[in-house]
């Protein structure tokens, strides 16, 4: 996580899009990670394309967790009453199963190794070797990585299978 | 889970009676009835022959050796300075519920001959993350008083106690026949720590770590397994389930080897199942096995099979735990000890009902089940359909949260009640429940020692009638004639400390949260349970009134904390003013206001000592 750009953002900032264009208001009730009521957004292909997982990538990271949460009810420490020792135990199973198309084999990461995406984009990159992760774009400010295969020039979009069985674009829902 | 000791279970404290009898002169108040009672304190005119004096000392403590529960011990000591002298003698267990109850130089001072200690420090809802860190509770002025008055010590179980290496090296070194050392939800040590009573226990039977933080920087870890000598050990017990870091291996193995006599092994989470075969083939007489991981890193392997003979051939299994990964395919490895089992622990395993069944429905000994709440009502359901002796049922929150789903309700309650007569203590979170389901169970489940429910939602009512929880609670105070422990939740009145005032004559420790109407509630339960030891209230509208409408009962208890409560600073000086005896802690957050009035945590327990000097800045003792 690096803290000299962390800023909270919203999710225009992370995507490059006006939102109230294209914005679905699906709401789906505790959906993924987030202890709230986050709004999951389908997109379509060519906004997939156009996703920059760039600069904004540690402002994904918000160390306090204050821009999103929702302000309905307020934490209550040690409610319910459940040893931290349990809690941790539990909270361990953060392995995910990572799918490459084309590549022969699975891998499974620890997503709670990583403090962003752009680390686990790393990793991910480290572990399928075949891809790197190359600049995108002129100017010297962008920040763009995308992971592309050296041989073709086929850029790989991270995505994910939530809770309900839809496939999620990496990147839109705050890291935490 | 320990079934024998039931002093330091999770569950309840199994005490019977006073810790430290509360005698503001412990020569004892009772008239010297006892003939032979020299040294009454009028002074008798004519001194008695000190022979037969002695005699009658010599014989009693013969008789009161075999008196072991520590309730007849105290009461036996207040007969007469004779007998007090006694029994302070013979007293070879010394339990102590709460450290500053205390000190160590007067506990050594009355207690010669201590071979076996029970020392508890933090109040309970320290587990919960309220009482701030530093608080209190250390080993080492107990230590380093014991080290030269014990010298016979074997035993020492402590619990929220803070415990360093220090700590531990100095008890490792101070007591040759040291032999049992048991931690429940301890801090401050390491494997540093662990390494000092592995090397120098020469005689270490037990070495217990339950659900303690054993905090070890990723650089620092010490490989505390070897230190264990060479040779035969006398090891009859070594848990470590919660010992974040992986052990060695091949020592692991090693000791198991070369230790004849274990009975229970409970290995972390970093033991995987081709591991855990090799460990089991080396230990067939194991009676307690804490499984470790119970998933395999290693993709491919036939040591499924192992595990399966190794289950097959560990005739004496009767309990089983850990599981911390599992893996579901493996599961079928265990059925050949299921019958056998009184007890099983998956309360780390998300297992669903589905995949339980199988299980569940050959384990027709077992008489305690901890599970996750992802089994479901259906589940819960199978559990009653099945285990018919069952005693203890723990069902805890898959998702800890508020706002959880809950995967249980009072449906699944219901069916625990329905099958399982010999019920004698619940934990159930939940997210909906009926007062009908815990009626239900106050009348099915006649053995009811301890019942606590925690509906997971904050002031929820009945799901059906949108009541309050009241009547439920009433039913099990009044039906349940044995209870001793009671945990409330959901949205409760006055009229449910009414009940607990009026039936619970039995009750001895009661836990509290976002409950009650005002300071009558209070009043009730304060004057209306005499047994009344433990009483823990977080977030509920109790005030001063309700705080000093107990002036009469602190004595008589262990302790009472009150957070979030309604209490005022000046209402708690005068309660300390007016009870010598009693100490009143005011515990400050970071947060709070140094000048405000109103009191965030307050914490009360008797002593006989007074105030405690190693209080941090934060905690103010009025």
């Amino acid at each position: 996580m690096s803290a000299e750009t962390a800023k909270s953002s919203t999710e225009s900032d992370v995507s490059g899009l006006d939102y109230e264009e294209t914005e679905l208001k699906l709401g789906l009730p505790g959906s993924s990670r987030i202890a709230g009521s986050e709004l999951e957004r389908k997109r379509g292909f060519s906004e997939t394309v156009d996703l920059k997982l760039g600069g904004s990538e540690s402002s994904d990271t918000r160390s306090s967790g204050a821009g999103k949460l929702p302000a309905n009810k307020a934490q209550v420490v040690g409610w319910p009453p459940v040893r931290s020792f349990r809690k941790n135990a539990l909270k361990s199973c953060t392995y995910v199963k990572v799918a490459v198309d084309g590549a022969p084999y699975l891998r499974k990461v620890d997503i709670e190794m990583y403090g962003g995406y752009q680390q686990l984009l790393n990793a991910l990159k480290e572990m399928f070797s075949c891809f790197t992760i190359r600049k995108v774009g002129n100017s010297p400010n962008n920040n763009e990585r995308r992971l592309v295969d050296p041989l073709n020039g086929t850029e790989y979009v991270p995505t994910y299978e939530d809770k309900d069985g839809d496939w999620m674009l990496v990147g839109d829902v705050p890291w935490k | 889970m320990r079934e024998e000791r039931s002093e330091m279970s999770e569950n309840g404290d199994g005490d019977e009676g006073k810790d430290v009898r509360w005698s503001p002169d412990p020569g004892g108040t009772a008239p010297p009835k006892c003939r032979a009672a020299a040294g009454s304190p009028g002074g008798a005119a004519v001194p008695p022959p000190p022979f037969s004096d002695q005699v009658l000392e010599n014989v009693l403590e013969n008789v009161l050796c075999f008196l072991t529960s520590r309730g007849d011990r105290n009461a036996a000591s207040l007969v007469c300075k004779s007998w007090y002298r006694a029994e302070a003698q013979t007293r070879l267990e010394l339990f102590i519920g709460n450290c500053y109850a205390v000190s160590p130089a007067r506990a050594i001072d009355r207690f010669r001959r201590v071979r076996s200690l029970v020392l508890k420090g933090k109040p309970r809802f320290a587990d919960f993350n309220l009482v701030p860190m530093g608080w209190g509770a250390r080993l080492s002025p107990w230590v380093a008083a014991m080290a030269p008055a014990y010298p016979w010590l074997e035993r020492i179980c402590l619990k929220r106690m803070t415990v360093t290496d220090a700590d531990l090296a100095l008890l490792a070194c101070s007591f040759p026949s040291f032999r049992d050392l048991s931690l429940i939800c301890c801090d401050g040590f390491t494997t540093i720590g662990l390494a000092a009573v592995a090397g120098n226990c020469r005689h270490l039977r037990s070495l217990d770590l339950i659900e303690n933080d054993v905090e070890d920087d990723e650089d620092e870890v010490v490989d505390w397994v070897s230190n264990f000598p060479p040779g035969k050990t006398c090891l009859e017990s070594l848990i470590f389930d919660c010992v974040g870091c992986a052990v060695n291996f091949d020592a692991l193995l090693a000791l198991v080897a070369r230790s004849p006599f274990l009975r229970r092994l409970r290995v972390n989470e970093h033991i995987s199942s081709d591991r855990l075969y090799q460990l089991m083939t080396r230990a067939p007489q194991l009676t307690h096995l804490g499984t470790g991981a119970f998933s395999s890193s290693v993709e491919v392997g036939d040591f499924e099979e192992s595990l399966e003979s190794a289950f097959h051939s560990s005739k004496s299994l009767i309990c089983l735990s850990g599981f911390r990964d599992l893996a579901p395919e493996y599961l079928h490895t265990i059925y050949p000890v299921c019958t056998n089992l009184t007890s099983l622990n998956f309360s780390y395993a998300q297992i669903t009902a589905e995949q339980l069944k199988p299980v569940i429905t050959r384990c027709h000994n077992l008489q305690t089940f901890w599970v996750l709440d992802s089994l479901g009502d259906e589940g819960l359901q199978m559990v009653a359909a099945t285990c018919k002796k069952l005693r203890e049922l723990r069902v805890f929150p898959l998702d800890a949260t508020e706002d959880s789903e809950g995967f249980v309700s009072d449906v699944g309650l219901a069916a625990i009640s329905e099958g399982c007569h010999e019920l004698r203590s619940i934990l159930y979170f939940c997210q909906r429940m009926t007062n009908a389901a815990v009626v239900a169970m106050s009348k099915n489940c006649q053995e009811l020692v301890v019942f606590r429910l925690c509906i997971m939602g904050r002031h929820r009512p009945d799901r059906l009638t949108g009541e309050p929880m009241d009547e439920g609670f009433g039913a099990i105070v009044k039906n349940c004639r044995k209870l001793t422990r009671l945990a409330v939740s959901g949205l409760l009145t006055d009229r449910a400390f009414a009940y607990i005032g009026l039936y619970g004559k039995l009750v001895r420790t009661l836990s509290v949260a976002f409950a009650g109407d005002g300071d009558l509630g209070l009043r009730y339960v304060l004057e209306g349970c005499p047994k009344l030891q433990k009483l823990e209230i977080r977030d509920s509208p109790f005030g001063d009134a309700g705080l000093l409408s107990g002036i009469n009962h602190y004595y008589n208890m262990r302790f009472l904390w009150m957070s979030s409560c309604k209490l005022s600073l000046s209402g708690c000086k005068d309660l300390a003013r007016q009870l010598p005896r009693i100490v009143v802690e005011v515990i400050r957050d970071n947060s709070e206001d140094d000048n405000s009035d109103a009191v965030g945590k307050l914490y009360l327990y008797r002593s006989l000592v007074g105030p405690r000097n190693d209080a941090p800045p934060f905690v103010k003792i009025l």
